[in-house]
Formats: structure tokens, C-alpha cells, sequence
């Protein structure tokens, strides 16, 4: 990371006029925020209302017809995905999107696949698992092993995935996006599904990754309890337009955020 | 020879031991401990040196001698050592269980005056700031783990690492003051204050000293050949004193390594790894296990059923004889060696019971089946019978005389009687010193002959082994005549591999009834196997099939005790199943698993009172710990079932 980016306004992310259509339907229309440096940001609103296309937008998934997306100050107007993944981008899905058959630590494993070095990992070398190679998966394999114990996922290490509890999925997803080492984490309702105590565990867990490196996080979530406890900021869509923006306070005695979500009589 | 020297050269405290084995063996493992997935090592030389740092470190900021010092947090090897550091600067370790909360604390850390704590993580850090406080004893707190911490200011916070930097600047200015520390120590010192968890009035600390730990661990290990070379997983929580004992006193005593798994969770894939020679668990653990072999084996082939029961029925007759080396026919023999490689390897690999030299169940009766299987796959598991107040040390099995029924012989140099009432009476070299500031409590256990009043009821048989029946306050009556224990009938209900827990009742009535818990994974297999669907624990207790099955047994259980006249009264004749699973976090456990049954009777009494009356269903709040306001909660509605009564007089025509 340059120093100069370090002292610069402490902007990661700003998305700026965007709006998305598909066909005649207006996913999102004309919406900016931006996300600071270090902070919890949440993405809000009632079913519909645009959410995950937003972080489609962001993680470059999806293309807006209008409007700029500016990440670390740069203009991306077109980022594919992998772009963002190499830009220190990371995400975790609505619904559990992991290779099922595969245990916990290989999938992990699966999110160091940028950070791999292209010039070490050839395919002689790691044909027969030697010399180079075999370096750099024991490197990676400690990182991988540092985001376990971070999760506290140690005993089901070896589990293939697709026999663990939704909750613990959702765990192992969210160390998949870790092993990366994004700067920003986009996290599409990360505790969907889950019951009270996964909540608590997957709000400490969400609280300690911002704390312990310094990640910058971007959240949607259904929960209003765990919306307004973790974030800093919240930005709330309806219907695809901005309706608010603001810490959760101010964002709970919004009038268009209430009707929003209890219904207005027309 | 200086003084300093020549004290350490007497061993006569764990600190001294420790500065032994760093002398003699060095390089030899003291601790493993699973970190990022890898066993690291730590030698006993490079042990005594982070016991060192630690410990004059702890000097450093403020700890003296007769200080008490709190340690809670699960095993570790930091965790262990710490025992060692506060010892060593004559100060006193107060071991307490992770999963008290600080309500439960408090009146433990006042009563100890503590000076401070050491603490593994974020969580007893809090418990311990949110009493701060309340007890202006504390100074400081020590955390192991980083996680969390980061913004918590205050300067009474330690982590390990800068209390062993601090510890190491002051070794760099006087050299010798951990030894000089060390020598002032005897082996009549006050060791270690270890908290029973009692139910009523002011807590009980056992003082033990550290010739009363030195001794007991000494004959138990000569009893069962223990050296250095054994191995043991520790996992048991520090604050018991069973851990304390084959993880402490004798670790140093022996010289053997321990081995901290990873996480409480990983304890099966950690017990697999190590493979461990020693090895002590509480029944529930033995229990776990097997009904995890049978459920596996039941969801197997046809085939590998047939030859599982074939070899199992093999070695429950042969198997332990072949264990005690008692004579077995050349046939039998020849086939045991076969299921050896077919079924009892494995399944003893499986289980990481490959290299077991000796496995000690105590704490709790364990059941006559469980216990059996063990030993019939070539497992030398052994009972013994310890308390707090006896160091750990009192009855254990010697390997040639293992009855089922007993948990041994009285060790060497425990002398032993049973009082007209029943009570088991004891003396040892493990003797407690009395009950921390608590003289009225010592005065009423322990008599000044040395004699320890244990509290338990129980039977000597004619080799002079001891049963355990209940404890004696819980010994009752059925029909103003008959002796009832409820915890002998508990553990007979414990054999069904249903049956998880069971809560007997009946003392000053006219018959018995049974709470009994279920144990989900094998009544769930079942249900599975038979098609029938549930969706949470409180919905798989109330099938009908479960009920069946549960009737099934305990009318088995009865038509045994209907067979002899003095059990004939003691069959259970009614029978509901509790819609939640026993736990200590909700009182109704202790910490190592045994029920409170003063805590049970009263929280379940309306479930108790319906069994004893004509009543088919009960209804109480989901939560019993708000049945008070129950209107707000959810209530479930509880079945209650009659089971099979034998009649005595059906017997007799």
C-alpha cells in the first residue's frame, strides 16, 4: 500500500450516480455512497430494493449503464471481477456459495489463489510437490491455518463442507473471503439463517476482523438488531433509489426509512 | 553445597522439580500443544525458562509470597507453567473453571483474597474486570491470548509475553532470584487452593500442600508403573483436582509430556493424534465413545455387523480375562488375537486408545456395560474413587483384581471404614489441610485423628473393595422400609444407549419415578432409521417412538430388579422425558458433570409431583429457569408414561 494512499481522505470506495437496468426494469437508480476507510458499512432496505445488485455493482459483477465507481481514488468504470478480487476486493455470498465436496481447509485454501506466486508455482515443480512449491503452500497453508484458529473452525478442518451446519458454512465462507487479504470485504447477509448464538458468533467475528486487520467492511443485512449494534454507517435503498444515509440513529428516526419499512397509505 | 542448592536438591516442591528435570532432561518434552494445526514441543529446559520469565515477572509487578493468585482458562501449556511461576515465588494458585460466570466467582475471589488473575482470553478478562471493583485485592490481570484486547487500556493489564520480557530484565539483574525464590519453598507448604463447587453457603477451598500432592501422586503412579515416557492428553478443566493430578503433580513427579489439544472441540481428532499411554475421563467421555462406535457399526453392512457381534460376544467373555492375564483357552485365545486385527485394533485406533498403558474413569459411576466393553477390547480401563480433600488419591483398582461393580482396594497407606450409617470414612497421605478460612466446614469433615468423613454411602464386599452407592444425603426410603438410592438406579437407566441422563425421584413416597433425558444422537439415529422426522431437540424428545423404546428398556431394568426381593420396591414405575438435554451452564450439572440434585429436584419438582400422582402430561415453561413467569415464555407439555411393574407377589406363585 502506498503511504501517500494512507494519508489521503479516508474514502476506500465511493460510488458515484450509478445506476443499473436490466432490460426496462431500474435495479438502482442514480445512487452514490461511499465507503471510509476501517469502518462497518451496512447496505439496508426491504426486499428488492437493490441491494445485492449494488454489491454486484461494487464487486464488479454487474456493469451500471451510468454513473462511476471510485475505488482507492482511482476510476473504475468497467471492473470485471477478477479485477476486483487482484484490487483487494473480497465477498461472501447470500446463499452459501462453496465447493461442497471439499473440506473446510482446502476451500479456504481456495481464496489464497491470488496471492499465489505465479513464478514459484509452475507446473513441474508442482506436479511432483517439490522445492518452490512446496514453500509457498506451506506459507499459504499458515495463513490459511492463522484465519482457522481466527474463526475457531479448528475441529472441522477436515470436513467436507456440504455435511457442516448452515451457520458454520457461512463461517468457512467468510474465511475464504479472509484469505484473500481484502481491504474490503463485501459480506451479502452474512447471518441469514442463522440462530441466535451463530448471530452473536458471527457479529464478534465480524467485529474482530475490522479490529484485528484493519479491514474495511460492507455489510447487508436483514437483521436490524445486528445492523444497527455493528455498523457505523448505514445507507438504506428502496425500490432501487437512496432513501437515507447516515450513523444508525439518525437512519432509525428517518421518516422514509419508517415508511419504507412499516408501509405508507397512498 | 549452598543452602539454596541443597534445599532444591530435596524436590520437595513441584518449582523444584521442575528446575530437576530442566537439569536432567533438558531436551526431553515436557508440553505439546496444537497451534495452526502442528504439535509444537516445549522441552522441559526451555519449560523451566518461560517458568522463570514468568514467574519473576509476576514478582515484578507486585506478587509476593502467600499471595493468591486466580488461573482460569482451559489447558494450556502457558496455563500449566503458570501454576508453576506463582509457586515458585511462594505464592498460592487458585485454579477455577472457565465456564463459571462472574456471579459464581465472586464470592470465591473475595473469600481468597485474590491479588490477581491470570487469564487465557477476552472472556475471563471481562468476568474478572466486571468484578474489579468489588474486590480491591485484584492488581493485575495477565491474558495469554492477543485476541480482542487491543483496545483495552489499563495499566494493572499484562499479556504473558511482556510479563515474561519483564521477568526477563529483571533476570538480567540479579541472576539468581528464581532459584533463591524456589529454595524458600518446603513440602509443608500450602501448594494450592482448590475450589469444590458446593451448593449452599460460604465456598469451600481445599488447602492441599505440596507433600500431601507429592505423596499421593508417588503411590499412585508406583501402583500402575507410570514413568516418564507416558504421554496424556489434558483436557480435563484445571480446577478439578483429578486434572491436577495427572496433569500436575504427577506430570512432575514422572516427568512424562502432556499434550494440550488445540481446542476443547478437537479433543477426538487431538486424542487420535496423541495416541495417548495415561489417560482419565469422567464416564460421560467412555460413554460418548461408544455409543459412537455403535451407532457407526449399526449403519454399516449386514456383514460387518455379523462379525462386529460376533467377535464383541467373543471378547465380553474372554477379553478381560486375557487383560488380567487370567487363564483363557488356547482356541479362545486364537480367535481373540484374529478379532484383535479385525475388530479391536481398529476400533481402539479409532478411538486412540492404541498405546494405553492405564485409562482411570472417576468422578462419577460409570455403567457395568461401557465399562466392560473397554476392558474386553483389550482397554485397561480402571475406576478409582478420589475427592478433592484426599489430594486425588484414595481407591483405585489394582490391574489384576478389576471388579465392575466397585471402583477398588483402598491405595497404599489409605486406611479406610464404613460408619454404622453407610458413610465411607478415609485416611491418606493425601489429607487436605482444611477448608480455606472456612474452620466450621473443616471441623465437620475432618476429625483430628486425620479421619476424612467423605460424605458418600457405600459397601465394602469381601475382597475388601469398595462400592460407591449414592451420597448419603440422597439416600432415602421407598414405603417407609426400603433403602433407595437414586444414583444406583440412575446408572442402571444410564445403560440404555438412550438414555443420556436420568433424574430419579421417589424418597418418602410410595414408588419410584424417573426424568429421563435422551440422548440425541443415538435416539436420533434411530428415528432416522425408522423414518420418523423432528426438528429440534425438544420435538425428538416427545416422539412416541422414543417413548417406546425408553418403556422398553426400563421395563427391562425392572424385571431385573423385580427378580430380587430387595430391589423388587425400587422399580421405576412411572417415567416422562425432559424436553432439554442437563447442563451446567443452567446449575444442573456441577462443573465436572455430576448432577445437582438439590438444584434439579426444586427446578423440576412440578414434573416430580405429576410423576407421583395420576396425572398423564405435565406442563412447565420451556426454560425452567423462568418458570416464574412462565405466562411470557413457551411452555412445553411433557408425556408421562406408566411402564411394566413386577409384582413380588407374581413372582412368588
Amino acid at each position: 500500500m502506498a503511504a501517500s494512499e494512507q494519508n489521503s481522505p479516508e474514502s476506500m470506495l465511493s460510488v458515484e450516480n450509478i445506476t443499473l437496468s436490466f432490460g426496462a426494469v431500474r435495479a438502482i437508480r442514480d445512487v452514490s455512497f461511499d465507503i471510509k476507510r476501517g469502518e462497518i458499512r451496512a447496505i439496508i432496505g426491504p426486499n428488492g430494493a437493490g441491494k445485492t445488485s449494488m454489491l454486484n455493482v461494487i464487486n464488479g459483477f454487474y456493469h451500471p449503464q451510468q454513473g462511476q465507481i471510485l475505488f482507492r481514488g482511482k476510476v473504475r468504470k468497467q471492473m470485471r471481477p477478477h479485477e476486483a478480487a487482484a484490487g483487494g476486493i473480497a465477498r461472501t455470498f447470500q446463499n452459501v456459495a462453496l465447493f461442497k465436496g471439499m473440506s473446510t481447509l482446502d476451500n479456504i485454501m481456495t481464496g489464497r489463489n491470488l496471492k499465489m506466486n505465479k513464478w514459484r508455482v509452475n507446473l513441474l515443480p508442482a506436479m511432483f510437490y517439490y522445492g518452490p512449491t512446496q514453500k509457498e503452500e506451506i506459507l499459504h497453508r499458515q495463513f490459511v491455518e492463522r484465519i482457522i484458529s481466527f474463526l475457531e473452525i479448528e475441529a472441522i478442518r477436515k470436513t467436507p463442507v456440504g455435511r457442516l451446519p448452515y451457520g458454520l458454512q457461512k463461517r468457512v465462507e467468510l474465511g475464504r473471503a479472509l484469505a484473500a487479504e481484502p481491504d474490503l470485504l463485501l459480506l451479502d447477509e452474512p447471518m441469514a439463517g442463522m440462530n441466535l448464538e451463530e448471530k452473536e458468533d458471527m457479529c464478534r467475528f465480524i467485529l474482530d476482523v475490522n479490529d484485528e486487520f484493519g479491514t474495511t467492511i460492507a455489510l447487508i443485512e436483514h437483521d436490524m438488531g445486528v445492523v444497527m449494534d455493528l455498523s457505523d454507517r448505514v445507507v438504506v435503498l428502496d425500490h432501487g433509489e437512496k432513501i437515507a444515509d447516515g450513523t444508525p440513529d439518525e437512519v432509525k428516526a428517518n421518516q422514509n426509512v419508517i415508511d419504507a419499512y412499516l408501509g405508507v397509505a397512498h | 553445597m549452598s543452602d539454596a542448592a541443597s534445599s532444591i536438591e530435596k524436590k520437595d516442591t513441584f518449582p523444584k522439580l521442575l528446575l530437576h528435570h530442566a537439569a536432567v532432561n533438558g531436551n526431553a518434552p515436557a508440553y505439546r500443544q496444537k497451534s495452526l494445526g502442528i504439535w509444537q514441543t516445549l522441552t522441559w529446559s526451555q519449560a523451566a525458562e518461560k517458568a522463570e520469565h514468568m514467574a519473576l515477572g509476576l514478582q515484578s509487578i507486585g506478587l509476593n509470597r502467600d499471595d493468591k493468585v486466580a488461573i482460569i482458562g482451559q489447558n494450556t501449556s502457558s496455563l500449566y507453567l503458570c501454576f508453576a511461576a506463582v509457586q515458585a515465588i511462594g505464592a498460592i494458585p487458585v485454579p477455577l473453571y472457565p465456564d463459571s460466570n462472574s456471579e459464581e466467582l465472586v464470592d470465591i475471589l473475595k473469600q481468597s483474597e485474590i491479588k490477581g488473575a491470570i487469564c487465557q482470553d477476552q472472556e475471563q478478562v471481562d468476568k474478572i474486570e466486571k468484578l474489579k471493583n468489588e474486590i480491591p485485592s485484584i492488581q493485575f490481570i495477565v491474558h495469554e491470548e492477543l485476541r480482542g484486547m487491543r483496545n483495552y487500556v489499563s495499566d494493572q493489564l499484562y499479556s504473558i509475553d511482556a510479563l515474561e520480557q519483564l521477568g526477563h530484565e529483571k533476570k538480567s539483574i540479579s541472576s539468581d532470584s528464581f532459584r533463591n525464590s524456589i529454595s524458600k519453598g518446603i513440602g509443608s507448604d500450602l501448594a494450592i487452593i482448590i475450589y469444590t463447587p458446593g451448593t449452599t453457603g460460604a465456598p469451600k477451598g481445599v488447602m492441599l500442600s505440596y507433600d500431601a500432592l507429592q505423596k499421593s501422586a508417588r503411590l499412585a503412579a508406583d501402583q500402575d508403573n507410570i514413568d516418564a515416557n507416558e504421554n496424556i492428553l489434558a483436557y480435563l478443566p484445571l480446577a478439578w483436582i483429578g486434572d491436577h493430578f495427572i496433569s500436575y503433580a504427577q506430570h512432575y513427579l514422572a516427568g512424562y509430556t502432556i499434550n494440550c489439544p488445540e481446542s476443547p472441540d478437537t479433543l477426538f481428532s487431538d486424542l487420535k493424534d496423541i495416541g495417548p499411554s495415561y489417560f482419565m475421563a469422567p464416564p460421560r467421555i467412555f460413554e460418548r465413545l461408544v455409543t459412537q462406535v455403535s451407532n457407526r457399526v449399526q449403519s454399516a453392512s449386514g456383514m460387518v455387523n455379523s462379525i462386529y457381534r460376533y467377535f464383541t460376544g467373543l471378547a465380553e467373555r474372554v477379553g478381560a480375562k486375557i487383560l488380567e492375564g487370567k487363564p483363557v483357552g488356547t482356541l479362545d485365545r486364537l480367535f481373540y488375537g484374529l478379532g484383535n486385527l479385525v475388530i479391536y485394533g481398529p476400533i481402539r485406533n479409532n478411538l486412540g486408545f492404541n498405546h494405553i498403558k492405564v485409562a482411570y474413569t472417576g468422578g462419577a459411576p460409570i455403567s457395568d456395560e461401557v465399562f466392560s466393553f473397554y476392558r474386553s477390547i483389550g482397554v485397561n480401563l480402571k475406576q478409582i474413587y478420589i475427592q478433592t480433600e484426599s489430594s486425588g488419591y484414595a481407591f483405585l483398582q489394582p490391574n489384576e483384581n478389576v471388579l465392575s461393580n466397585s471402583v477398588g482396594a483402598a491405595g497404599p497407606e489409605v486406611e479406610f471404614k464404613v460408619d454404622k450409617k453407610g458413610e465411607i470414612i478415609y485416611r491418606s497421605p493425601g489429607n487436605f489441610m482444611g477448608y480455606y478460612k472456612n474452620d466450621k466446614e473443616t471441623k465437620k469433615i475432618l476429625d483430628k485423628d486425620g479421619w476424612i468423613k467423605s460424605g458418600d454411602y457405600g459397601t465394602i464386599n469381601d475382597n475388601g473393595h469398595l462400592s460407591v452407592i449414592d451420597r448419603l444425603v440422597d439416600k432415602g426410603e421407598i414405603n417407609s422400609a426400603l433403602i433407595f438410592t437414586p444414583q444406583s438406579i440412575e446408572n442402571k437407566l444410564k445403560q440404555s444407549p438412550f438414555i443420556q441422563d436420568a433424574i430419579v425421584s421417589g424418597n418418602g413416597k410410595d414408588f419410584v419415578t424417573a426424568i429421563i433425558v435422551v440422548d440425541p444422537e443415538s435416539l436420533g439415529s434411530q428415528l432416522e432409521k425408522a423414518g420418523v422426522g423432528f426438528s429440534g431437540y425438544i420435538d425428538l424428545s416427545q416422539q412416541d417412538m422414543g417413548f417406546d423404546l425408553i418403556k422398553k428398556d426400563i421395563d427391562k431394568l425392572n424385571e431385573q430388579l423385580g427378580k430380587t426381593e430387595t430391589f423388587s420396591g425400587l422399580q421405576v414405575k412411572r417415567f416422562t422425558i425432559l424436553h432439554k438435554q442437563l447442563d451446567s451452564i443452567d446449575g444442573e450439572l456441577t462443573q465436572t458433570g455430576k448432577l445437582r440434585r438439590k438444584e434439579v429436584n426444586k427446578r423440576f419438582k412440578k414434573v416430580i409431583d405429576a410423576l407421583h400422582s395420576e396425572k398423564d402430561t405435565v406442563e412447565l415453561a420451556s426454560n425452567p429457569k423462568t418458570e416464574k413467569s412462565a405466562g411470557k415464555s413457551r411452555k412445553v407439555l411433557l408425556k408421562i408414561c406408566n411402564t411394566t411393574f413386577n409384582d413380588k407377589n407374581g413372582l412368588d406363585s
